[in-house]
């Protein structure tokens, strides 16, 4: 996978993962490029359309269109399927996630991301794993931040 | 007061975390620009303080208008300080700040690699994957560089967690940073597996991303992935795998073959569609591999095809456009199979989504034959009528001619019939396509002798309607086919039947609004159409006729005279001059025709599209060369290239204005481009070529959609259709004659589609109905044969074209090189050679070329040996030759963050082999495992001579040498890395004379043993530091029990000491930074700061290290004595013999001397033994006598003269340094003492 995107109805960019390295002029072209492309389809269409040398794969989730671009001989449906557990999780997550819980969270959205995805590739097929995962790196970091007092007690450094 | 402002924006801070800050995003969504640029004021003045928490949280808020389009790269440095933050908390906000800001340009990069580092070898596991997944988005070649020996290790972390994390990121490692992926290899294909599935799945991710680019370096992986295939239940991993396949078999066919059984069986019994359709992608890759000279395997196409119908069938539009994709692949090999879905695919032609009506077309497009392409031309036709978008219908009118044209119009039977669909396609309005009309008209009209006739009389139906097709805007992209239209008819004139009234129709006053280049072709073709009228009506009496011709040039073409176009200008006033001094000589009542006519002579003909670039370029002639001297930078540089063919036309050689503005300059190279795409003297004619013909001026055209439910109809003009029935109908005569039977005429007429390919008439029974010329085009004479698609150079993946196989199988293996270590990082970095450095040295190269010489002699001679051998045997030279590989990849070094080092399933070391062989075999299971289970591998699943098998065929003649000896010669190799890169000219020696093999040899030595531990080392000299030697020691655990904490420390001594990490005690020890478990082994290197090299020196030390068993730990130490000669100060050097010559004639040099008697073994064992333990190399060797070199750390030169005869050796030895010339010797003397 060389991104994913998540964008609102609106065509408002709510998240951004490049698995390339590209400058931010190209990133932010490429974005435009798409979000005009894929809200310009028809609801009723397929999920799936050329795009440069790329292929991209997008569904709609209510409010938020999740986009994201693979090679050539990349499957479709497997990609389908690694969207659909994303928003999975961040339901689960979040409990019943709605656009504003990932625009408030938008890092947590990330963490979540990054646990399951690493390098465009899917690293962790378990839903529960990743979960957990990120469940414990947030006890740690409560945990961290109760040790300190919270960010009023913050010492200076 | 200053605490004040602190404290002030301090609670500003409290006011604005980042929820508040997209909060009043929100709420400010009329000045949104306004209220950001508040805020990152207000992020700047977080950023200045030194509490890491608001720098932290101004650094999330970043990381979100960084998202909304903001430019934060100015916030680079205060990303790097948030990472480095020892929370948990602030770290992850860094790094996810860093993995969306960075970019390969971002200078601070430099500034993390020690903080990832450290971040990477964190106790905290959740501390290290963040490092990893930052380090993924982020990384650089210089970061993987420094950073792949850290992650390797990682690979074989305790957790789970971290081992996924760090395999899948090894990708992007190999991606920036290739060198690393030899070395990581074998590591990462133990992975494979891994006990934990996730880890095995990154594994196989990894090697499948790898293996699709560069497929052949992973073909005896094959049996492997087999088996993981048929064991795997896991749908993501199965599809990787299917899909790793699919880029193998092109490369193994047999493979092939394998595959279809397992795939059909996951084709039948799967349920998700993903999976289903990876499988259904792979087989038919597999089939198009196959179909050449294999047994059809059309019951596995039929199957693929029923299901790909079922797919399509789906009312789930993406199954439907995947189906669809996915029979395009089919049709290309198999189009029979795919042609009779064909009423399902005209179905899908009318589908809602475009985007499936579009794949559709891409698959009319193979299934046209001669016998029905009348009939999809006529069905996209009406489609085309129907279509409501303009791209839509752009893309049907593109694959209508397509689908005509393609393979040199192969399945046109009719070209009467085609030519009217062109002229058919000229009633679209607001078409960008005008151009490839044009083109295909002139392409015919060219090309089809037999065609001329109809097609000038089509055109000047045409240009007679021409109103018709410009409409109310001469912007139409349609008009474009007039230039086609006008051009035809002027060149072939002859055939016209009343050039009269097309030469009428040419010089209307309404043609001044045409196009600049329309005009021009008009202007020109009606010079033509003049000639052609003159000779028409030369020889009668009454010259009427030609002088009215005359006068209606002269009277029209003013208006073009007067034309804004330059170029109609010029022709136009030429031509014009031109009639007016005809009309002159008419009037003497001179005969003309055959002088204008003259003007025009000569046949045209279609030069190929790549005749040029397959022009030879001649010997001694250099394109890039250049002929002038360069031009100064400031000429505009976007003229020049251009100008060299424009200017080869007559009619822009000269420019009447010197002084243009730029617009007008704009407007002239806009024209000259049309010009050059449209001239009909640069048609190409193939179908391919027609893109040419994209010119960029119409593609802004605003296109005006236009309701076409009315089909515009131009009076006169044919309809394609009716060619459609007189076609059928002569085909049927022609077939009555041929068969006579009457009623299987009739039905024909009617089912000819559905029996399309089963029908009774064969391809080549449609005979075309006219005799069709089709004119081929010209390539130049001596035209070289092939076109070589070159692959991108700039892809990446090319890098990663690495031989792994050598690597793996290791018997006719090309060794890692000392060069493809892994940087490792030693706790003093400065004693690191980076690969570029080693590059540098000469020596490394040329050494691993010989070696590979010598191991292609070795092959051979193998292979001449009996050819026996048990598989008992062979099994064991696999786990030998297993456990071998490891060490040049596993050094792990850091001693500095040792402190939590983590636990490693290290592999084992050379060292045991050589130490203790016995051991080797038993110490490391999951190598053993995957090589005990690749021999059987090819019995149980590959019946036939499948090539990995056959591959092993080869490995098993070679290894049908005595067991010994192999394992005597590989050791040779093997130490010969460790000998940094030593005695390359023994290897030759080795070569040059098929002698009995070399006898083991190692550097390694026994440094201190007891019951728990075992320690060998190796001493070596750096090549970039004089006062510095690399002590390598491997530590072998013997005992069952877990050791670690190892602390290693040595009592320096004046002259050598160890070197401590800044900030530790001249006594401290230093922390092995890894811990063993039971049977494991592993190195550590330590770096030693010496003065004088003249003299051996012995240090004492001390191992601590405490053993953990199950029930108690205790503390242990072991006593041992390092032992520094002189030849570990020796580096082997290459020198040339003159070089040498000069040295030893300098007189620098004292000589000493020394005899060895009674040396029992070949000449070039024994210099290869000087080679290898002292580091020497050979300058030149002639029968028994050689001359050899090395040099110090401290650069002394140290030659050697070598002479033999009768078992007694006699060494004459030459250095600038008597004393440590002296102890060489007498360290010589003791290693042939020992044999």
């Amino acid at each position: 996978m060389q991104f994913m995107l998540l964008f609102s109805r609106q065509g408002k960019l709510r998240l951004q993962k490049w698995y390339v390295p590209l400058s931010d002029k190209e990133k932010k072209k490429i974005t435009r490029e798409l979000v005009q492309t894929v809200l310009a389809r028809k609801p009723k269409m397929c999920s799936f359309l050329e795009w440069r040398d790329l292929k991209i794969v997008y569904k709609r989730y209510a409010s938020l269109y999740f986009c994201c671009a693979i090679e050539d001989q990349d499957n479709e449906l497997i990609t389908l399927e690694i969207i659909h557990r994303y928003v999975e999780l961040l339901d689960k997550y979040f409990g019943s996630v709605c656009e504003l819980d990932i625009i408030f969270n938008f890092e947590k959205a990330y963490f979540i991301l990054d646990e399951f995805l690493l390098g465009g590739e899917a690293q962790e097929t378990s839903k529960k794993n990743v979960l957990k995962a990120i469940e414990q790196a947030d006890l740690l970091q409560e945990s961290q931040t109760e040790d300190w007092g919270g960010l009023a007690n913050e010492e200076i450094l | 007061m200053a605490l004040k402002i602190v404290k002030g924006s301090i609670d500003r801070m409290f006011d604005k975390n980042l929820q508040d800050l997209v909060r009043g995003i929100r709420n400010h969504k009329e000045d949104e620009a306004k209220y950001i640029s508040t805020c990152i004021d207000e992020i700047k003045q977080e950023l200045k303080q030194d509490n890491i928490a608001v720098k932290a949280n101004a650094v999330c808020k970043l990381t979100y208008l960084q998202m909304l389009g903001y430019d934060v790269s100015w916030a680079a440095f205060n990303i790097v300080e948030v990472m480095s933050s020892s929370k948990f908390t602030y770290k992850r906000i860094g790094y996810l700040a860093a993995s969306q800001c960075f970019h390969e340009g971002t200078d601070v990069i430099m500034l993390t690699t020690n903080q990832i580092r450290k971040d990477l070898s964190s106790p905290n596991q959740y501390d290290t994957g963040v490092a990893l997944t930052g380090l993924s988005c982020f990384v650089t070649p210089d970061l993987a560089r420094d950073l792949a020996n850290d992650i390797m290790t990682l690979m074989s972390h305790t957790k789970p967690y971290i081992r996924k994390k760090a395999v899948l990121i090894m990708y992007k490692v190999f991606l920036k940073y290739p060198e690393s992926l030899r070395p990581a290899f074998p590591r990462l294909k133990e992975k494979l597996e891994d006990p934990d599935p996730g880890v095995q799945s990154a594994a196989v991710n990894v090697i499948c991303e790898l293996a699709r680019r560069n497929p052949k370096n992973y073909l005896s992986l094959a049996p492997l992935f087999f088996k993981l295939m048929t064991s795997s239940t896991n749908n993501w991993v199965l599809i990787k795998i299917i899909k790793l396949f699919g880029a193998l078999t092109p490369l193994e066919p047999r493979l092939g073959k394998k595959l279809i059984e397992p795939l059909t069986n996951l084709i039948h019994s799967t349920s998700a569609m993903s999976l289903l359709y990876e499988c259904v992608n792979t087989v038919i890759a597999v089939l198009i591999s196959l179909s050449s000279g294999m047994p059809n395997h059309s019951a596995s196409i039929q199957l693929c095809v029923q299901k790909l119908r079922i797919l399509i069938e789906d009312s789930d539009q993406n199954l439907k456009y995947l189906g669809l994709l996915a029979m395009s692949k089919i049709l290309k090999t198999h189009p029979k199979s795919v042609q009779s879905h064909k009423d399902l695919i005209l179905q899908c032609l009318d589908d809602k989504d475009e985007s499936i009506r579009l794949r559709a077309l891409d698959l009319l497009y193979g299934m046209v034959s001669k016998k029905n392409l009348m009939e999809i031309v006529k069905k996209l036709m009406l489609h085309v009528d129907k279509a409501e978008g303009t791209t839509y219908r752009d893309e049907l009118l593109t694959k209508i001619i397509d689908i005509c044209s393609q393979s040199n119009y192969q399945y046109i039977t009719n070209f009467e019939w085609y030519i009217s669909i062109l002229v058919e396609l000229t009633r679209l309005e607001g078409t960008r396509h005008g151009h490839l009309i044009a083109s295909q008209m002139l392409d015919v009209a060219i090309r089809v002798k037999a065609i001329r006739g109809f097609a000038v009389a089509q055109m000047a139906t045409l240009l007679d309607n021409a109103h018709l097709l410009t409409g109310n805007t001469q912007r139409n992209g349609i008009c474009e086919v007039l230039y086609a239209a006008a051009w035809i008819c002027g060149e072939f004139s002859e055939h016209l039947e009343d050039p009269m009234q097309t030469l009428e129709a040419m010089l209307r006053p309404k043609v001044a609004t045409l196009p600049g280049h329309i005009q021009a072709v008009y202007v020109q073709n009606a010079a033509k159409l003049f000639a052609t009228v003159l000779q028409k009506h030369e020889g009668e009496t009454d010259s009427q006729a030609a002088q009215e011709t005359s006068q209606l040039l002269i009277e029209r073409l003013p208006l073009f005279v007067q034309s804004a176009n330059l170029e109609v200008q010029e022709r136009a006033s030429c031509i014009l001059q031109l009639v007016k001094y005809i009309q002159k000589l008419q009037q003497k009542n001179v005969e003309v025709a055959e002088e204008v006519t003259a003007l025009f002579a000569g046949e045209l003909n279609p030069v190929a599209p790549k005749a040029q670039k397959k022009v030879p370029i001649p010997e001694g002639l250099d394109l890039d060369a250049w002929i002038n001297e360069p031009p100064s930078e400031s000429e505009s540089e976007d003229e020049k290239p251009k100008a060299v063919f424009a200017k080869e036309e007559p009619k822009h050689s000269r420019s009447r204005h010197t002084e243009v503005d730029e617009k007008e300059l704009a407007r002239r190279r806009e024209v000259r481009k049309q010009e050059q795409a449209n001239n009909p003297f640069y048609i190409k004619a193939s179908p391919s070529s027609q893109k040419v013909y994209d010119a960029p001026g119409v593609e802004h055209i605003p296109v005006v959609q236009i309701d076409l439910s009315v089909p515009l109809k131009v009076p006169g003009m044919p309809m394609s259709d009716q060619y459609v029935k007189l076609e059928e109908e002569r085909r049927q005569k022609e077939k009555a004659e041929k068969k006579k039977k009457e009623k299987k005429k009739k039905r024909e007429k009617r089912g000819k589609g559905r029996k399309a390919d089963s029908g009774p008439e064969s391809e080549e029974d449609i005979t075309p109905a006219h005799h069709v010329d089709i004119v081929t085009e010209e390539m130049p004479e001596n035209a070289l044969p092939s076109d070589d698609d070159d692959k991108d150079p700039n892809d990446p993946h090319k890098a990663l074209d690495i031989d792994l196989d050598n690597l793996l199988s290791g018997t006719s293996s090309r060794p890692l090189a000392d060069s493809e270590k892994l940087p490792v990082r030693t706790h003093r970095p400065e004693v690191l050679k980076s690969p570029a450095e080693d590059r540098d040295n000469e020596s490394i190269p040329q050494e691993s070329k010989k070696k590979s010489s010598k191991e292609k002699k070795e092959k051979k001679k193998d292979k001449e040996k009996d050819r026996k051998r048990s598989k008992e045997e062979k099994k064991k030279k696999k786990k030998h030759k297993e456990v071998e590989e490891e060490p040049m990849e596993s050094q792990p070094e850091e001693a500095i963050q040792s402190e939590d080092s983590k636990e490693m399933a290290a592999p084992p070391t050379s060292a045991e082999e050589v130490t203790a062989p016995s051991s080797a075999a038993a110490v490391d299971t999951s190598p053993v495992a995957a090589a005990e289970s690749e021999p059987d591998e090819p019995k149980d699943t590959e019946p036939e001579d499948t090539k990995s098998s056959k591959h092993k065929k080869k490995k098993q003649k070679k290894e049908k040498e005595e067991k010994e000896k192999k394992k005597k010669k590989r050791h040779h190799h093997h130490h010969h890395h460790h000998s940094d890169g030593g005695g390359e000219d023994s290897v030759q020696n080795g070569t040059v004379e098929d002698e009995e093999p070399l006898p083991p040899m190692s550097n390694y030595s026994l440094l201190a043993e007891n019951s728990y531990i075992k320690m060998v080392y190796d001493i070596q000299g750096n090549h970039q530091d004089e006062s510095k030697v690399v002590v390598s020691v491997i530590f072998e655990n013997k005992s069952d029990s877990f050791l670690k904490s190892m602390e290693f420390n040595v009592l320096d001594s004046l002259n050598s000491k160890l070197q401590r990490p800044e900030g530790a005690g001249p006594h401290d020890g230093l922390t092995v930074p890894f811990q063993l478990p039971p049977g494991v082994s592993n190195e550590a290197r330590f770096v030693f700061s010496v003065q004088s090299i003249v003299m051996p020196q012995k240090l004492k030390g001390t191992l601590t290290f405490i053993v953990k068993s199950e029930e108690s730990s205790t503390h242990e130490k072991l006593d041992f004595k390092l032992h520094f000669t002189c030849t570990s100060y020796l580096i082997t050097t290459p020198c040339y013999s003159d070089a040498y010559a000069k040295l030893l004639e300098s007189g620098d040099l004292k000589g000493s001397s020394l005899r060895l008697e009674g040396v029992n073994m070949p000449f070039h064992h024994l210099l290869a033994r000087i080679c290898f333990h002292h580091h020497f190399s050979v300058v030149e060797r002639i029968d028994s006598c050689a001359s050899m070199y090395s040099r110090s750390i401290q650069g002394h030169h140290v030659c050697l003269l070598v002479k033999t005869s009768d078992q007694t050796v006699s060494i004459d030895a030459k250095c600038d340094e008597p004393s440590l010339l002296g102890n060489v010797l007498d360290e010589i003397k003791q290693t042939f003492s020992k044999c």
